[in-house]
Protein backbone atom coordinates (compact mmCIF):
# COMPACT_ATOMS: atom_id res chain seq x y z
CA UNK A 1 0.00 0.00 0.00
CA UNK A 2 1.56 3.13 -1.01
CA UNK A 3 1.16 6.12 1.28
CA UNK A 4 -1.11 7.96 -0.92
CA UNK A 5 -3.95 5.73 -0.69
CA UNK A 6 -3.43 5.49 2.91
CA UNK A 7 -5.18 9.25 3.20
CA UNK A 8 -7.94 9.93 4.13
CA UNK A 9 -9.96 11.88 2.65
CA UNK A 10 -9.39 15.54 5.47
CA UNK A 11 -5.91 14.60 5.06
CA UNK A 12 -5.50 14.01 1.36
CA UNK A 13 -7.57 17.45 0.98
CA UNK A 14 -5.26 19.23 2.95
CA UNK A 15 -2.11 17.91 1.27
CA UNK A 16 -3.88 18.63 -2.24
CA UNK A 17 -4.55 22.44 -1.07
CA UNK A 18 -1.19 22.88 -0.19
CA UNK A 19 0.06 21.52 -3.49
CA UNK A 20 1.83 18.90 -1.78
CA UNK A 21 0.27 16.05 -4.06
CA UNK A 22 -1.63 16.26 -7.16
CA UNK A 23 -5.30 14.84 -8.05
CA UNK A 24 -2.76 13.05 -10.96
CA UNK A 25 -0.66 11.11 -8.19
CA UNK A 26 -3.73 10.25 -6.08
CA UNK A 27 -6.08 9.07 -8.57
CA UNK A 28 -2.80 6.92 -10.46
CA UNK A 29 -2.11 5.60 -6.75
CA UNK A 30 -5.99 4.15 -6.90
CA UNK A 31 -5.68 2.84 -10.35
CA UNK A 32 -2.43 1.05 -9.73
CA UNK A 33 -3.85 -0.47 -6.28
CA UNK A 34 -6.73 -1.49 -7.87
CA UNK A 35 -4.46 -2.74 -10.59
CA UNK A 36 -2.89 -5.13 -8.60
CA UNK A 37 -5.67 -6.04 -5.95
CA UNK A 38 -9.05 -6.41 -7.62
CA UNK A 39 -8.37 -9.58 -9.14
CA UNK A 40 -8.10 -11.01 -5.11
CA UNK A 41 -10.87 -8.88 -3.73
CA UNK A 42 -13.64 -8.11 -6.30
CA UNK A 43 -14.65 -5.05 -5.12
CA UNK A 44 -14.40 -3.18 -8.62
CA UNK A 45 -16.83 -4.68 -11.41
CA UNK A 46 -15.63 -1.71 -13.89
CA UNK A 47 -12.82 1.11 -13.67
CA UNK A 48 -13.34 4.55 -15.49
CA UNK A 49 -9.77 4.99 -16.17
CA UNK A 50 -9.89 7.61 -18.87
CA UNK A 51 -12.30 9.27 -16.81
CA UNK A 52 -10.50 9.35 -13.83
CA UNK A 53 -7.59 10.89 -15.10
CA UNK A 54 -9.70 13.03 -17.42
CA UNK A 55 -11.40 14.58 -13.52
CA UNK A 56 -7.76 14.26 -12.08
CA UNK A 57 -5.87 17.00 -14.21
CA UNK A 58 -9.14 19.32 -14.38
CA UNK A 59 -9.00 19.24 -10.43
CA UNK A 60 -5.48 19.83 -10.49
CA UNK A 61 -6.19 22.83 -12.95
CA UNK A 62 -8.16 24.33 -10.27
CA UNK A 63 -6.17 23.64 -7.22
CA UNK A 64 -3.05 24.99 -8.61
CA UNK A 65 -4.98 28.33 -8.95
CA UNK A 66 -6.05 28.04 -5.32
CA UNK A 67 -9.85 26.91 -6.38
CA UNK A 68 -11.43 24.25 -6.16
CA UNK A 69 -14.90 22.60 -3.87
CA UNK A 70 -14.97 20.47 -0.84
CA UNK A 71 -13.62 17.41 -2.26
CA UNK A 72 -11.75 18.70 -5.27
CA UNK A 73 -8.76 15.66 -6.33
CA UNK A 74 -10.27 13.03 -4.01
CA UNK A 75 -10.57 9.57 -5.54
CA UNK A 76 -14.38 8.07 -4.74
CA UNK A 77 -15.71 4.73 -5.99
CA UNK A 78 -19.41 4.60 -6.78
CA UNK A 79 -21.83 1.73 -6.18
CA UNK A 80 -22.87 0.00 -9.49
CA UNK A 81 -26.58 1.13 -8.47
CA UNK A 82 -25.84 4.44 -9.19
CA UNK A 83 -26.11 5.69 -12.87
CA UNK A 84 -23.07 7.51 -14.32
CA UNK A 85 -23.21 8.90 -18.19
CA UNK A 86 -21.67 6.71 -19.98
CA UNK A 87 -20.15 3.84 -17.45
CA UNK A 88 -21.45 0.65 -16.52
CA UNK A 89 -24.27 0.94 -14.56
CA UNK A 90 -25.96 -2.79 -14.54
CA UNK A 91 -26.84 -2.77 -10.31
CA UNK A 92 -24.56 -5.94 -10.62
CA UNK A 93 -27.24 -8.10 -12.20
CA UNK A 94 -27.46 -9.83 -15.67
CA UNK A 95 -30.47 -8.33 -17.06
CA UNK A 96 -28.82 -4.89 -17.39
CA UNK A 97 -25.66 -6.25 -19.76
CA UNK A 98 -24.52 -3.49 -21.42
CA UNK A 99 -26.44 -0.46 -19.73
CA UNK A 100 -24.71 2.64 -19.79
CA UNK A 101 -26.78 5.55 -18.98
CA UNK A 102 -27.39 9.07 -20.67
CA UNK A 103 -27.68 10.85 -17.45
CA UNK A 104 -25.95 11.24 -14.12
CA UNK A 105 -27.40 10.45 -10.85
CA UNK A 106 -28.11 13.18 -8.83
CA UNK A 107 -26.04 12.26 -5.31
CA UNK A 108 -22.91 11.59 -8.27
CA UNK A 109 -23.66 15.00 -9.77
CA UNK A 110 -23.29 16.94 -6.46
CA UNK A 111 -20.24 15.08 -6.02
CA UNK A 112 -18.62 15.70 -9.42
CA UNK A 113 -19.56 19.34 -8.56
CA UNK A 114 -17.86 19.17 -5.34
CA UNK A 115 -14.60 18.38 -7.54
CA UNK A 116 -14.49 14.31 -6.79
CA UNK A 117 -12.84 12.05 -8.89
CA UNK A 118 -14.60 8.79 -10.11
CA UNK A 119 -12.39 5.18 -10.39
CA UNK A 120 -15.04 2.93 -11.10
CA UNK A 121 -18.37 1.22 -10.43
CA UNK A 122 -18.16 -1.31 -7.74
CA UNK A 123 -19.74 -4.49 -6.96
CA UNK A 124 -22.61 -4.95 -4.82
CA UNK A 125 -25.15 -7.66 -4.40
CA UNK A 126 -27.62 -7.66 -7.47
CA UNK A 127 -30.41 -5.25 -7.04
CA UNK A 128 -29.04 -4.17 -3.84
CA UNK A 129 -30.68 -7.44 -2.61
CA UNK A 130 -28.24 -8.92 -0.04
CA UNK A 131 -26.26 -9.30 3.20
CA UNK A 132 -22.87 -10.46 1.86
CA UNK A 133 -22.42 -10.08 -1.26
CA UNK A 134 -22.88 -13.45 -2.85
CA UNK A 135 -25.41 -12.49 -5.11
CA UNK A 136 -23.94 -10.24 -7.51
CA UNK A 137 -23.35 -11.49 -11.08
CA UNK A 138 -20.03 -10.13 -11.30
CA UNK A 139 -19.50 -12.96 -7.85
CA UNK A 140 -18.78 -12.46 -4.59
CA UNK A 141 -16.63 -9.97 -3.15
CA UNK A 142 -14.10 -10.55 -0.36
CA UNK A 143 -13.30 -8.59 2.99
CA UNK A 144 -9.31 -7.62 2.89
CA UNK A 145 -10.54 -8.74 6.92
CA UNK A 146 -9.23 -12.29 7.94
CA UNK A 147 -10.14 -14.49 11.02
CA UNK A 148 -6.08 -14.41 12.68
CA UNK A 149 -4.13 -16.72 10.30
CA UNK A 150 -6.43 -17.87 8.39
CA UNK A 151 -6.68 -17.48 4.75
CA UNK A 152 -10.48 -18.32 3.98
CA UNK A 153 -11.96 -15.34 2.30
CA UNK A 154 -14.62 -13.53 4.55
CA UNK A 155 -17.40 -11.84 2.87
CA UNK A 156 -17.84 -8.65 3.25
CA UNK A 157 -21.10 -7.34 4.14
CA UNK A 158 -24.12 -6.19 1.75
CA UNK A 159 -25.61 -4.84 -0.69
CA UNK A 160 -22.43 -2.50 -0.06
CA UNK A 161 -20.06 -4.80 -0.23
CA UNK A 162 -17.97 -3.63 -2.77
CA UNK A 163 -17.91 0.00 -1.42
CA UNK A 164 -17.30 -1.27 2.09
CA UNK A 165 -14.24 -3.71 0.57
CA UNK A 166 -12.87 -0.96 -1.47
CA UNK A 167 -12.60 1.47 1.11
CA UNK A 168 -11.15 -1.06 3.65
CA UNK A 169 -8.43 -2.08 1.05
CA UNK A 170 -7.46 1.71 0.07
CA UNK A 171 -8.88 1.55 -3.31
CA UNK A 172 -10.30 4.43 -2.99
CA UNK A 173 -10.64 7.67 -0.73
CA UNK A 174 -14.04 6.53 0.09
CA UNK A 175 -17.59 5.48 -1.90
CA UNK A 176 -21.20 5.74 -2.05
CA UNK A 177 -23.45 3.08 -1.02
CA UNK A 178 -27.15 2.60 -0.35
CA UNK A 179 -29.32 1.08 2.18
CA UNK A 180 -32.61 -0.36 2.20
CA UNK A 181 -32.61 -2.58 5.26
CA UNK A 182 -28.82 -1.71 6.61
CA UNK A 183 -26.97 -2.36 3.24
CA UNK A 184 -24.35 0.47 3.87
CA UNK A 185 -24.28 -0.23 8.10
CA UNK A 186 -23.87 -3.84 8.26
CA UNK A 187 -20.89 -3.90 5.30
CA UNK A 188 -19.20 -1.16 7.20
CA UNK A 189 -19.25 -2.66 10.76
CA UNK A 190 -18.27 -6.09 8.92
CA UNK A 191 -14.89 -3.88 7.02
CA UNK A 192 -14.02 -1.74 10.27
CA UNK A 193 -15.43 1.24 8.26
CA UNK A 194 -17.82 4.26 9.37
CA UNK A 195 -21.12 4.13 7.50
CA UNK A 196 -24.28 6.53 7.67
CA UNK A 197 -27.60 6.17 6.50
CA UNK A 198 -29.15 9.24 6.70
CA UNK A 199 -32.88 10.28 7.29
CA UNK A 200 -35.23 9.33 4.36
CA UNK A 201 -35.33 12.30 1.92
CA UNK A 202 -32.29 13.16 2.46
CA UNK A 203 -30.29 12.50 -0.75
CA UNK A 204 -32.36 12.11 -3.80
CA UNK A 205 -33.05 8.88 -5.19
CA UNK A 206 -32.82 10.44 -8.46
CA UNK A 207 -30.83 8.20 -10.82
CA UNK A 208 -30.28 5.41 -8.22
CA UNK A 209 -31.57 1.97 -9.51
CA UNK A 210 -34.67 1.84 -7.39
CA UNK A 211 -35.20 -1.46 -4.96
CA UNK A 212 -37.65 -0.44 -2.15
CA UNK A 213 -38.33 3.20 -2.81
CA UNK A 214 -40.09 3.87 0.75
CA UNK A 215 -36.73 2.70 2.20
CA UNK A 216 -33.96 3.17 -0.10
CA UNK A 217 -31.47 5.79 0.84
CA UNK A 218 -27.95 6.80 -0.27
CA UNK A 219 -25.49 7.40 1.65
CA UNK A 220 -21.32 7.29 2.14
CA UNK A 221 -19.26 4.37 2.97
CA UNK A 222 -15.95 6.18 4.83
CA UNK A 223 -12.75 5.37 7.04
CA UNK A 224 -13.49 7.62 9.74
CA UNK A 225 -16.51 10.04 10.66
CA UNK A 226 -15.31 13.11 9.56
CA UNK A 227 -14.83 11.65 6.00
CA UNK A 228 -18.65 10.35 6.58
CA UNK A 229 -19.27 14.06 7.23
CA UNK A 230 -17.64 15.41 4.49
CA UNK A 231 -18.87 13.02 2.01
CA UNK A 232 -22.24 13.20 3.22
CA UNK A 233 -22.32 17.17 3.35
CA UNK A 234 -21.82 16.77 -0.70
CA UNK A 235 -23.91 13.87 -1.28
CA UNK A 236 -27.04 15.41 0.14
CA UNK A 237 -29.27 18.00 -1.67
CA UNK A 238 -32.87 19.09 -2.32
CA UNK A 239 -33.41 17.78 -5.62
CA UNK A 240 -36.93 18.68 -7.71
CA UNK A 241 -36.42 15.19 -9.51
CA UNK A 242 -37.35 13.61 -6.37
CA UNK A 243 -40.33 14.22 -5.20
CA UNK A 244 -39.25 12.42 -1.63
CA UNK A 245 -36.20 14.78 -1.21
CA UNK A 246 -36.58 17.28 1.18
CA UNK A 247 -36.00 21.16 0.90
CA UNK A 248 -33.97 21.74 3.88
CA UNK A 249 -30.80 23.17 4.15
CA UNK A 250 -27.70 20.51 4.25
CA UNK A 251 -25.91 21.68 7.75
CA UNK A 252 -22.32 21.78 7.91
CA UNK A 253 -21.87 17.76 9.58
CA UNK A 254 -17.77 18.73 10.15
CA UNK A 255 -18.79 21.65 12.51
CA UNK A 256 -20.51 18.71 15.13
CA UNK A 257 -17.39 16.89 15.11
CA UNK A 258 -15.92 16.65 18.68
CA UNK A 259 -18.48 18.57 20.24
CA UNK A 260 -19.09 17.75 23.84
CA UNK A 261 -21.94 15.22 24.63
CA UNK A 262 -21.87 15.80 28.22
CA UNK A 263 -25.45 15.90 29.32
CA UNK A 264 -26.60 14.15 26.34
CA UNK A 265 -29.29 11.03 26.75
CA UNK A 266 -28.08 8.09 25.36
CA UNK A 267 -31.15 5.32 25.20
CA UNK A 268 -30.40 1.70 25.47
CA UNK A 269 -32.68 -0.35 23.88
CA UNK A 270 -33.47 -3.82 26.01
CA UNK A 271 -35.51 -5.32 22.92
CA UNK A 272 -31.76 -5.51 20.99
CA UNK A 273 -30.82 -7.96 23.65
CA UNK A 274 -31.56 -10.79 21.27
CA UNK A 275 -31.69 -14.29 21.86
CA UNK A 276 -28.42 -16.57 21.03
CA UNK A 277 -26.56 -13.07 20.56
CA UNK A 278 -23.07 -13.92 21.07
CA UNK A 279 -21.37 -12.56 24.24
CA UNK A 280 -18.42 -10.66 22.26
CA UNK A 281 -21.50 -8.58 21.06
CA UNK A 282 -22.79 -7.60 24.33
CA UNK A 283 -19.40 -6.63 26.27
CA UNK A 284 -18.63 -4.49 22.70
CA UNK A 285 -22.16 -3.02 23.37
CA UNK A 286 -21.28 -2.45 27.01
CA UNK A 287 -17.97 -1.47 26.16
CA UNK A 288 -19.84 1.72 24.06
CA UNK A 289 -22.40 2.20 27.04
CA UNK A 290 -19.05 2.62 29.44
CA UNK A 291 -17.63 5.06 27.00
CA UNK A 292 -20.51 7.07 26.45
CA UNK A 293 -20.85 7.26 30.51
CA UNK A 294 -16.92 8.19 30.81
CA UNK A 295 -17.71 11.30 28.76
CA UNK A 296 -20.32 12.91 30.29
CA UNK A 297 -23.32 11.47 28.81
CA UNK A 298 -27.03 10.06 30.45
CA UNK A 299 -27.13 6.18 29.64
CA UNK A 300 -31.01 5.81 29.89
CA UNK A 301 -32.89 2.36 29.32
CA UNK A 302 -35.62 2.51 26.96
CA UNK A 303 -37.70 0.13 25.26
CA UNK A 304 -38.92 -0.21 21.81
CA UNK A 305 -41.12 -2.35 22.15
CA UNK A 306 -42.28 -3.32 18.28
CA UNK A 307 -38.69 -3.88 17.64
CA UNK A 308 -39.11 -7.81 17.10
CA UNK A 309 -41.49 -7.32 13.94
CA UNK A 310 -39.68 -4.72 12.36
CA UNK A 311 -37.58 -7.65 9.91
CA UNK A 312 -40.90 -9.43 9.39
CA UNK A 313 -42.48 -6.20 8.27
CA UNK A 314 -39.57 -5.43 6.17
CA UNK A 315 -39.78 -8.68 3.96
CA UNK A 316 -42.85 -7.70 2.81
CA UNK A 317 -42.96 -4.23 2.35
CA UNK A 318 -39.09 -4.43 0.81
CA UNK A 319 -40.24 -7.35 -2.00
CA UNK A 320 -43.77 -5.76 -2.54
CA UNK A 321 -42.15 -2.65 -3.83
CA UNK A 322 -39.11 -4.07 -5.70
CA UNK A 323 -41.94 -6.21 -7.92
CA UNK A 324 -43.39 -3.18 -8.80
CA UNK A 325 -40.06 -1.38 -9.28
CA UNK A 326 -38.42 -4.07 -10.99
CA UNK A 327 -40.94 -4.69 -13.70
CA UNK A 328 -39.68 -2.39 -15.82
CA UNK A 329 -36.63 -5.00 -16.61
CA UNK A 330 -38.87 -7.22 -19.46
CA UNK A 331 -36.07 -6.80 -22.34
CA UNK A 332 -37.68 -4.02 -24.13
CA UNK A 333 -36.09 -0.48 -22.77
CA UNK A 334 -32.70 -1.91 -21.84
CA UNK A 335 -30.11 -4.68 -21.24
CA UNK A 336 -30.83 -8.57 -21.93
CA UNK A 337 -33.38 -9.42 -23.94
CA UNK A 338 -33.93 -13.34 -24.26
CA UNK A 339 -36.24 -14.34 -27.45
CA UNK A 340 -39.53 -15.97 -27.10
CA UNK A 341 -42.57 -17.38 -29.32
CA UNK A 342 -44.11 -14.26 -28.62
CA UNK A 343 -43.97 -10.56 -26.65
CA UNK A 344 -45.12 -12.88 -23.19
CA UNK A 345 -42.41 -15.79 -23.45
CA UNK A 346 -40.27 -13.14 -24.46
CA UNK A 347 -40.33 -11.12 -21.28
CA UNK A 348 -40.71 -14.74 -19.44
CA UNK A 349 -37.19 -15.55 -21.03
CA UNK A 350 -35.86 -12.54 -20.05
CA UNK A 351 -36.33 -12.12 -16.72
CA UNK A 352 -36.08 -15.97 -15.82
CA UNK A 353 -32.57 -15.57 -17.32
CA UNK A 354 -31.59 -11.98 -16.46
CA UNK A 355 -32.87 -12.67 -12.63
CA UNK A 356 -30.94 -14.21 -10.32
CA UNK A 357 -31.82 -16.53 -7.42
CA UNK A 358 -32.07 -14.22 -4.60
CA UNK A 359 -34.18 -11.74 -6.71
CA UNK A 360 -36.67 -13.81 -8.09
CA UNK A 361 -36.96 -15.22 -4.53
CA UNK A 362 -38.10 -11.32 -3.81
CA UNK A 363 -40.39 -10.42 -6.61
CA UNK A 364 -42.44 -13.55 -6.24
CA UNK A 365 -42.73 -13.25 -2.62
CA UNK A 366 -43.32 -9.42 -3.29
CA UNK A 367 -46.21 -10.46 -6.25
CA UNK A 368 -47.88 -13.13 -4.00
CA UNK A 369 -48.12 -10.24 -0.94
CA UNK A 370 -49.70 -8.23 -3.19
CA UNK A 371 -52.04 -10.40 -5.34
CA UNK A 372 -55.56 -10.48 -5.46
CA UNK A 373 -57.03 -11.95 -1.80
CA UNK A 374 -53.96 -11.39 -0.21
CA UNK A 375 -53.20 -7.42 0.32
CA UNK A 376 -54.71 -7.11 3.61
CA UNK A 377 -53.44 -9.81 5.31
CA UNK A 378 -49.73 -8.92 4.25
CA UNK A 379 -49.12 -5.53 2.81
CA UNK A 380 -51.76 -3.46 4.55
CA UNK A 381 -50.95 -5.36 8.32
CA UNK A 382 -47.29 -4.69 7.51
CA UNK A 383 -47.51 -1.18 7.01
CA UNK A 384 -49.73 -1.03 9.96
CA UNK A 385 -46.79 -2.36 11.98
CA UNK A 386 -44.66 -0.16 10.46
CA UNK A 387 -46.53 2.95 11.77
CA UNK A 388 -46.12 1.34 15.12
CA UNK A 389 -41.75 0.58 15.04
CA UNK A 390 -41.62 4.48 14.46
CA UNK A 391 -44.26 5.37 16.69
CA UNK A 392 -41.82 3.27 19.15
CA UNK A 393 -38.90 5.95 18.15
CA UNK A 394 -41.32 8.71 18.13
CA UNK A 395 -41.98 8.37 22.02
CA UNK A 396 -38.51 7.96 22.98
CA UNK A 397 -37.13 10.97 21.45
CA UNK A 398 -40.25 12.84 22.93
CA UNK A 399 -38.99 11.75 26.25
CA UNK A 400 -36.11 13.54 25.88
CA UNK A 401 -33.76 10.62 23.74
CA UNK A 402 -30.62 12.20 21.91
CA UNK A 403 -29.47 9.06 20.09
CA UNK A 404 -29.83 5.46 20.67
CA UNK A 405 -26.80 2.90 21.14
CA UNK A 406 -27.07 -0.79 19.46
CA UNK A 407 -24.70 -3.03 17.99
CA UNK A 408 -24.67 -2.68 14.25
CA UNK A 409 -24.63 -6.72 13.50
CA UNK A 410 -25.88 -9.73 15.42
CA UNK A 411 -22.06 -11.24 14.56
CA UNK A 412 -19.43 -10.78 12.77
CA UNK A 413 -18.36 -11.56 9.49
CA UNK A 414 -18.47 -14.98 7.89
CA UNK A 415 -16.98 -17.06 5.34
CA UNK A 416 -18.06 -17.00 1.73
CA UNK A 417 -20.04 -19.41 0.90
CA UNK A 418 -20.75 -20.31 4.30
CA UNK A 419 -24.56 -19.22 4.14
CA UNK A 420 -24.88 -21.12 1.34
CA UNK A 421 -27.38 -24.24 2.48
CA UNK A 422 -28.87 -21.65 5.09
CA UNK A 423 -32.49 -20.90 4.72
CA UNK A 424 -33.32 -17.27 3.12
CA UNK A 425 -34.41 -16.06 6.76
CA UNK A 426 -30.94 -17.25 8.68
CA UNK A 427 -29.40 -14.28 6.19
CA UNK A 428 -31.84 -12.04 6.18
CA UNK A 429 -31.33 -11.77 10.40
CA UNK A 430 -27.97 -10.20 9.80
CA UNK A 431 -29.70 -7.17 9.31
CA UNK A 432 -32.11 -7.18 12.54
CA UNK A 433 -30.66 -4.49 14.18
CA UNK A 434 -30.12 -2.43 11.33
CA UNK A 435 -33.62 -2.32 9.54
CA UNK A 436 -35.75 -0.26 12.56
CA UNK A 437 -33.87 2.22 10.92
CA UNK A 438 -35.06 1.90 7.29
CA UNK A 439 -38.59 1.24 8.82
CA UNK A 440 -38.74 4.35 10.57
CA UNK A 441 -37.02 6.56 8.20
CA UNK A 442 -34.06 7.66 10.92
CA UNK A 443 -30.77 8.01 10.39
CA UNK A 444 -28.15 5.63 11.21
CA UNK A 445 -24.44 5.24 12.01
CA UNK A 446 -22.28 2.45 12.54
CA UNK A 447 -18.59 2.93 13.71
CA UNK A 448 -16.18 0.35 13.70
CA UNK A 449 -16.02 -0.22 18.12
CA UNK A 450 -13.47 -3.39 18.38
CA UNK A 451 -12.36 -6.80 17.26
CA UNK A 452 -13.96 -9.95 17.97
CA UNK A 453 -11.54 -13.05 19.15
CA UNK A 454 -10.74 -13.81 15.53
CA UNK A 455 -9.36 -10.74 14.58
CA UNK A 456 -12.53 -9.30 12.60
CA UNK A 457 -14.32 -5.89 13.07
CA UNK A 458 -17.17 -4.77 15.19
CA UNK A 459 -19.30 -1.87 15.07
CA UNK A 460 -21.89 -0.08 17.23
CA UNK A 461 -25.21 2.07 15.68
CA UNK A 462 -26.51 4.88 16.80
CA UNK A 463 -30.04 5.81 15.55
CA UNK A 464 -30.92 9.78 15.43
CA UNK A 465 -33.89 12.00 15.23
CA UNK A 466 -35.32 13.01 11.58
CA UNK A 467 -32.68 14.92 9.94
CA UNK A 468 -30.70 15.46 13.14
CA UNK A 469 -27.41 13.74 11.39
CA UNK A 470 -25.65 16.38 12.83
CA UNK A 471 -26.02 14.69 16.38
CA UNK A 472 -25.01 11.28 15.03
CA UNK A 473 -21.07 12.49 13.85
CA UNK A 474 -21.18 14.34 17.33
CA UNK A 475 -21.71 10.64 19.13
CA UNK A 476 -20.06 9.01 16.78
CA UNK A 477 -16.68 10.72 17.32
CA UNK A 478 -16.81 9.14 21.20
CA UNK A 479 -16.84 5.74 20.01
CA UNK A 480 -14.11 6.67 17.38
CA UNK A 481 -11.84 8.01 20.11
CA UNK A 482 -12.24 5.38 22.81
CA UNK A 483 -11.99 2.47 20.21
CA UNK A 484 -9.35 4.08 17.64
CA UNK A 485 -9.49 3.13 13.70
CA UNK A 486 -9.19 -0.21 12.56
CA UNK A 487 -7.13 -1.08 9.26
CA UNK A 488 -6.72 -4.79 8.04
CA UNK A 489 -3.19 -6.37 7.18
CA UNK A 490 -2.51 -6.36 3.87
CA UNK A 491 -2.30 -9.70 1.81
CA UNK A 492 -3.78 -8.65 -0.93
CA UNK B 1 -50.04 -19.32 5.04
CA UNK B 2 -47.98 -21.02 2.81
CA UNK B 3 -47.63 -21.60 -1.16
CA UNK B 4 -47.60 -24.96 -2.99
CA UNK B 5 -46.30 -25.74 -6.01
CA UNK B 6 -49.63 -24.54 -8.32
CA UNK B 7 -49.51 -20.89 -6.60
CA UNK B 8 -45.70 -20.58 -7.01
CA UNK B 9 -46.30 -21.42 -10.64
CA UNK B 10 -49.23 -18.91 -10.74
CA UNK B 11 -47.34 -15.98 -9.01
CA UNK B 12 -44.53 -16.78 -11.44
CA UNK B 13 -47.01 -16.07 -14.29
CA UNK B 14 -47.86 -13.04 -12.64
CA UNK B 15 -44.85 -12.02 -12.44
CA UNK B 16 -43.32 -13.27 -15.71
CA UNK B 17 -40.20 -15.18 -14.96
CA UNK B 18 -39.74 -18.08 -16.45
CA UNK B 19 -39.97 -20.96 -14.18
CA UNK B 20 -38.95 -24.47 -14.90
CA UNK B 21 -40.27 -27.69 -12.55
CA UNK B 22 -37.06 -28.42 -10.66
CA UNK B 23 -36.38 -24.45 -9.91
CA UNK B 24 -40.62 -24.47 -8.74
CA UNK B 25 -40.08 -26.84 -6.09
CA UNK B 26 -37.03 -25.35 -4.46
CA UNK B 27 -38.59 -21.98 -4.87
CA UNK B 28 -41.52 -23.59 -2.90
CA UNK B 29 -39.55 -24.33 -0.09
CA UNK B 30 -37.78 -21.14 -0.02
CA UNK B 31 -40.49 -19.28 -0.39
CA UNK B 32 -42.47 -21.07 2.59
CA UNK B 33 -39.58 -20.30 4.82
CA UNK B 34 -40.20 -16.67 4.15
CA UNK B 35 -44.13 -16.93 4.95
CA UNK B 36 -43.71 -18.66 7.99
CA UNK B 37 -41.36 -16.20 9.09
CA UNK B 38 -43.74 -13.19 8.27
CA UNK B 39 -46.50 -15.04 10.00
CA UNK B 40 -45.50 -13.87 13.54
CA UNK B 41 -46.77 -10.02 12.27
CA UNK B 42 -50.41 -11.77 12.70
CA UNK B 43 -49.38 -11.53 16.80
CA UNK B 44 -49.28 -7.83 16.61
CA UNK B 45 -52.44 -5.90 17.69
CA UNK B 46 -53.06 -3.24 14.74
CA UNK B 47 -56.31 -2.24 15.72
CA UNK B 48 -57.46 1.35 14.49
CA UNK B 49 -53.61 1.31 13.54
CA UNK B 50 -53.32 3.77 10.25
CA UNK B 51 -51.22 2.09 7.92
CA UNK B 52 -47.74 3.84 7.08
CA UNK B 53 -48.11 5.79 3.36
CA UNK B 54 -45.01 8.35 4.26
CA UNK B 55 -41.78 7.56 6.40
CA UNK B 56 -41.09 11.66 6.83
CA UNK B 57 -43.84 14.00 7.56
CA UNK B 58 -44.07 15.71 4.87
CA UNK B 59 -46.74 17.10 2.09
CA UNK B 60 -45.89 15.75 -1.20
CA UNK B 61 -44.45 18.31 -3.68
CA UNK B 62 -46.20 19.67 -6.89
CA UNK B 63 -44.09 20.84 -9.64
CA UNK B 64 -45.56 23.27 -12.21
CA UNK B 65 -47.30 21.48 -14.80
CA UNK B 66 -44.80 22.67 -17.68
CA UNK B 67 -42.27 20.86 -20.08
CA UNK B 68 -39.38 21.08 -18.53
CA UNK B 69 -37.09 18.21 -20.66
CA UNK B 70 -37.25 16.42 -23.68
CA UNK B 71 -36.50 16.28 -27.19
CA UNK B 72 -34.10 13.17 -26.48
CA UNK B 73 -35.63 9.93 -28.17
CA UNK B 74 -32.41 8.72 -29.91
CA UNK B 75 -30.48 9.14 -25.96
CA UNK B 76 -34.52 7.02 -24.91
CA UNK B 77 -33.74 4.06 -27.02
CA UNK B 78 -29.68 4.05 -27.21
CA UNK B 79 -30.07 0.81 -24.70
CA UNK B 80 -32.33 -0.92 -26.00
CA UNK B 81 -31.82 -4.29 -27.61
CA UNK B 82 -34.26 -3.88 -30.85
CA UNK B 83 -34.95 0.30 -31.69
CA UNK B 84 -35.22 1.04 -35.60
CA UNK B 85 -36.14 5.20 -35.88
CA UNK B 86 -36.60 5.74 -31.78
CA UNK B 87 -39.41 3.16 -32.09
CA UNK B 88 -38.55 0.22 -29.61
CA UNK B 89 -38.84 -3.24 -31.55
CA UNK B 90 -41.04 -5.73 -29.40
CA UNK B 91 -42.51 -9.49 -31.15
CA UNK B 92 -45.56 -8.95 -32.73
CA UNK B 93 -48.39 -8.16 -30.59
CA UNK B 94 -51.62 -7.99 -32.77
CA UNK B 95 -52.64 -10.55 -35.83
Amino acid sequence: MSELTALTISAAREKLRAKEITSTELTQAYLDAIASSNDKLNAYVATTEEKALKMAAQSDEKLQKGEGGDLEGVPLGIKDLYATEGDHTQACSHILDGFKPKYESTVTANLWADGAVQLGKLNMDEFAMGSANETSYYGAVVNPWRRGNEDTPIVPGGSSGGSASAVAAHLCAAATATDTGGSIRQPAAFTGTVGIKPTYGRCSRWGIAAFASSLDQAGPITRDVRDAAIMLKSMASHDSKDTTSVDRAVPDYEAALGKSVKGMKIGIPKEYRVEGMPAEIEELWQQGIDWYREAGAEIVDISLPHTKYALPAYYIVAPAEASSNLARYDGVKYGLRVEGKDITEMYENTRGTGFGDEVKRRIMIGTYVLSAGYYDAYYLRAQKVRTLIKRDFETVFADGIDAILTPATPSAAFGVGEMANADPVEMYLNDIFTVTVNMAGLPGISVPAGLDKTGLPLGLQLIGKPFEEETLFQTASVIEAAAGQFTPKKWW
Amino acid sequence: MSVDLKTVKRVATLARIKVDDDEAKIMEEKLNAILGFVEQLNEVDVDGVEPMTSVVDIAMKKREDAVNDGNKANDITANSPASEDNFFMVPKVVE
